[in-house]
């Protein structure tokens, strides 16, 4: 447990919950520009969640304890990678834990926290949002699991700290073929994970084409801001792990204040820049039907592969 | 004396002792109460074998020419171990349920025995005898059931295609070696032909009984039919022995091998883990889906001893010791929470009457234990942490991911595969889990049944609960049997470290932290939130009134999707039937639908097979027709060419 672990525990989760609304303000008003409207400006979501959470608490009836700790586990899974994961600093408070699979599980832990919220209601739309949604996570798994074989296996560790501060060392990995092809292949699986366009819509009111905003159906009040809350840092989570394992450059590699501001500014910059190409890109983007999906994962699969065979016969 | 040989005797002595019980005061707490204290005292030699007291007995007068010798080592030990804890399970439980056989205990002791036999025949003996006992379990209490006796003729064929096959191979070895002991096996040299012989023949007996796609087709029928402490039994312990037998003789008596043997057994390990799983997501027959996933886990503890004997192979025995590491916890892991799943699936049988997911849900009100415990299992099964499965699936990725840079041609493309193999299966667990518990048990009845079900008798529950608690402290404390099942590959006791290679996992330390971030999340809202009560409310229900349990989502609905997406390798069968009206064609009076999911693996495979056998039976019927003057001929007939072939030979 050094200094800059410490640094980074406290940094992080300040920085992405204060952060996470902000940038998915920052895309909807990319979004609205884009389309000629003038867009609520950037600090709306947070204006959303305030709303939500003074408004009163609300048991749908029929449902059980497991509708109501859903939500506080999916916030929770996504604050402990905020503590652990590099972000902001190299180091990692709690080592063990930083490791790319035990990230990538905690988040699928979170989404089947909501899956069984949506079963639990026993409603139409909550059943078919948590059927879609655990599909589209098992189809996500070995695109995001071969892309780690891939950026992990030259590195010898699958500590996300390791494979950070290896690229930090080697700039020159950056620009190589195993690294572009699994940086795609990562992207790909961000949007599918986070229900983004082409893969689901988060704005969508038709609930026949629903995924994720169908399994939070019955959600209102604080229980939907911590929803909301949690989607927004997921997304952010992912960004900000993507921006780090490809372009790691400004992330803190020591404990002064220095370092660590410009840490922030970097990881703020990175994931504002990712979050604005996002959001332009689906501008231009339809959203697939729900059984084309499998299509998209399958060719961000083949990428990892190739990932994977680059990071072997090009060594 | 030391205490292995203590315990494991006791063990054997508590078996026959509860056997003849069972037939003097046939009454489930003696039965029970019996095969719990064999398991424990079977648990107690297998720990002790495994922390160093081995021992050997040699029986010569017990089987005539062979000859009976045990020798309980640490592998063994192991494997009596975890048969031993999964027993003490089902025997609690089994003190108010099912009914009061003699049989239970002698089928424990078979198994107990199997791990520890020390040469050819005394293990193909144990082998026989632990597949008699369950095949009689198997049938015994439903013999009248259709589906019951179909399983067991299934199962009973199988197992014994895969007796003759370890038989037939065993033999070879045998015959190449002074002696039939695994001493004398140990010293034989084989030449590369015999001894892939012998590799290959074993591995399809032993496969077979471990539920390895291809010689699967026993499990999702036997599995399910049994009393539910059987298939715990079964699914828990029984198929363990599968991959004992492979370890043993494909590392300790044949001594490791060519690559393309660990290749082969990879290939198989995936293959099973994908179909099993991808199976058991489809299914909506509770107890058959805890079975398919047996098939699943089978196949990833393959994947490990696979990927074990491949590093072996390659000279690198650091990533070989941590896959065997990850193979063998996952053995323990998967018997813990197996034990745990199909126990509860019991008490659901028990409570409500069906299994058949579709017509359950809501559970959690009426069976809040059971409910709260297969939960636990679900969550052990799923790979998610803070699970149990999570640490030894962790464990295997670990071992493949260190094992592309230093690798050939071969490995650098079946490595990133099995990785793939290996994610896919943890998704679909994901899927499979989420609708076991999701549809099973949350939402509301979507049945009578499932409306009136009772909470089970506190033996049951016991049962269950120890179970429980063995997943609990695998998931949470793994280096407590790591030490046991890897030697040196892990070290540390809250943080696993890798020996050799750079990678850690704390899996406490990851709950601890999850627990306080969920703490604090409910906190911080507790705080932010104006109004703490909550108001009930009605569902969203479009202002369509209220919502009944025939508009939820179902097992069948909710694996629909993913049917799809696997259309072309699941080929599933659907049969819809519109019934019009009289007067118009436009009005429709009703619509059925049937959907069913065969196994392709089985229709294309086996569906052959079967025919042929059949037609080769008719045949045979048109020889035999009764004429006595005919049947004096066939035999005139064959004593002529028997003289003519010796004639023509010597």
């Amino acid at each position: 447990m050094t200094a800059l672990g410490l640094a980074g525990a406290v940094v992080q989760p300040v920085l992405i919950v204060a952060g996470a609304p902000v940038l998915v303000g920052v895309m909807r008003q990319v979004r609205a520009r884009l389309e000629g409207r003038a867009g609520p400006g950037i600090r709306q979501p947070w204006r959303d969640l305030r709303k939500l959470f003074g408004k009163e608490r609300i048991a749908p009836r029929g449902t059980s304890e497991v509708f109501r700790v859903a939500p506080l586990v999916l916030v929770a899974t996504t604050l402990v990678i905020t503590v652990v994961a590099p972000f902001v600093t190299v180091a990692s408070v709690l080592n063990p834990v930083a490791d790319l699979f035990v990230v990538v599980a905690l988040l699928a832990v979170g989404a089947v926290a909501l899956a069984l919220a949506g079963l639990d209601t026993g409603t139409a739309f909550g059943g078919m949002g948590a059927s879609r949604e655990v599909t589209i996570l098992a189809l996500v798994e070995p695109t995001l699991l071969v892309a780690i074989l891939a950026l992990s296996a030259r590195v010898g560790s699958t500590n996300l700290g390791d494979v950070v501060s290896s690229m930090v060392r080697e700039p020159s990995r950056v620009i190589s073929p195993v690294s572009l092809l699994a940086a795609v292949a990562l992207v790909i699986a961000t949007v599918a994970e986070n229900g983004r366009i082409p893969v689901d819509n988060p704005s969508t009111h038709l609930e026949l084409t629903m995924v994720h905003e169908a399994m939070v159906l019955e959600y209102a009040g604080p229980d939907l801001a911590l929803v909301e809350l949690a989607s927004a840092m997921r997304l952010s989570v992912f960004l900000g792990l993507l921006a780090n394992l490809f372009v790691p450059w400004g992330i803190a590699t020591t404990a002064t204040p220095a370092a660590l501001l410009a840490g922030v500014l970097a990881l703020v910059l990175k994931v504002g820049v990712l979050g604005a190409a996002l959001a332009a890109a689906e501008v231009f983007l339809a959203k697939l039907r729900l059984f084309r999906v499998p299509e998209l994962l399958a060719g961000s699969f083949l990428l990892s592969l190739l990932a994977v065979a680059a990071s072997y016969f090009l060594a | 004396m030391n205490p292995a040989q203590v315990t494991f005797g006791a063990a054997v002595a508590l078996a026959l002792a509860t056997a003849v019980a069972a037939i003097v005061v046939p009454r489930r707490v003696v039965v029970g109460a019996g095969t719990a204290l064999t398991g424990a005292a079977g648990l107690a030699a297998g720990v002790a074998a495994v922390s160093g007291h081995s021992f050997s007995l040699v029986l010569p007068g017990l089987l005539p020419l062979s000859g009976v010798s045990f020798t309980l080592d640490a592998l063994g030990g192991l494997f009596v171990a975890v048969t031993g804890g999964v027993a003490v399970a089902a025997g609690v439980y089994a003190t108010s349920y099912g009914k009061a056989s003699a049989v239970l205990p002698m089928f424990v002791l078979a198994m107990l025995l199997v791990p520890a036999a020390a040469s050819v025949g005394t293990l193909l003996v144990c082998w026989e005898l632990m597949a008699l006992f369950s095949l009689l379990l198997v049938i015994g209490e439903n013999r009248s059931r259709a589906e019951v006796t179909s399983a067991g003729r299934w199962y009973a064929v199988m197992t014994h295609l895969g007796f003759v096959s370890i038989l037939c191979g065993l033999m070879v070895f045998a015959a190449h070696a002074p002696a039939d002991s695994f001493a004398a096996l140990r010293e034989a040299r084989l030449s590369p032909a015999v001894s892939a012989t012998v590799f290959v023949l074993t591995l399809a007996g032993f496969a077979s009984k471990a539920g390895i796609v291809p010689l699967h087709a026993w499990l999702p029928r036997a599995h399910p039919e049994a009393p539910s402490h059987v298939s715990a039994l079964m699914s828990a312990a029984m198929v363990n022995l599968g991959v004992y037998g492979l370890v043993r003789v494909g590392f300790d008596l044949l001594g490791g091998g060519p690559r393309w043997w660990w290749l082969l057994v990879l290939a198989l390990g995936a293959l099973s883990a994908v179909h099993g799983i991808l199976q058991a997501a489809m299914s909506t027959d509770l107890k058959r889906l805890l079975g398919q996933s047996t098939t699943e886990n089978m196949g990833l503890v393959l994947v490990g001893v696979g990927a074990a004997g491949l590093f072996t192979a390659s000279g690198n025995p650091v990533l070989a010791g941590l896959a065997t590491a990850a193979a063998l916890l996952h053995v323990v892991n998967h018997a813990a929470f197996k034990t745990l799943l199909f126990l509860a699936a019991g008490a659901v049988l028990h409570g409500t009457g069906t299994r058949d997911l579709d017509a359950l849900g809501g559970l959690r009100r009426t069976m809040p234990v059971t409910t709260a415990l297969f939960g636990v299992g679900a969550l052990a099964a799923s790979a998610l942490p803070p699970g149990t499965a999570f640490v030894s699936e962790w464990l295997l990725l670990q071992a493949l991911v260190h094992g592309l840079p230093p690798s050939g041609v071969d490995t650098a493309i079946a490595l990133p595969v099995a990785v793939a193999a290996v994610a896919l299966t943890a998704g679909l667990a994901v899927v499979t889990f989420v609708k076991a518990f999701g549809v099973g048990f949350l939402a509301k009845p979507r049945s009578e049944a499932a409306a009136n079900a009772r909470e089970v008798p506190y033996g049951m529950r016991a049962g269950m609960a120890i179970a429980a608690l063995g997943c609990v402290v695998l998931a949470l404390l793994p280096s407590l049997v790591l030490p046991a099942v890897a030697g040196g590959a892990t070290t540390g006791l809250v943080t696993l470290r890798l020996t050799g290679v750079t990678g850690s996992l704390s899996p406490l330390l990851l709950t601890l932290w999850l627990v306080v971030a969920v703490v604090v999340v409910a906190a911080g809202v507790r705080g932010v939130v104006a109004r703490r009560t909550r108001r009930d409310a009605r569902l969203w229900d479009c202002g369509g009134g209220p919502m009944s349990a025939r508009m939820e989502y179902t097992a069948t609905s909710f694996a629909e999707p993913l049917q799809r997406v696997f259309d072309d390798v699941v080929q599933p069968e659907l049969d819809v039937h519109v019934t019009h009206h009289e007067e118009s064609r436009y009005l429709v009076r009703a619509v059925e639908f049937r959907r069913s999911v065969p196994d392709r693996v089985e229709r294309r495979l086996y569906a052959p097979v079967l025919a042929a056998t059949r037609a080769w039976g008719r045949a045979g019927r048109s020889l035999a027709t009764g004429s006595v003057h005919r049947y004096l001929g066939y035999g005139f007939y064959t004593l002529c060419a028997a003289l003519l072939l010796l004639a023509v030979t010597r």
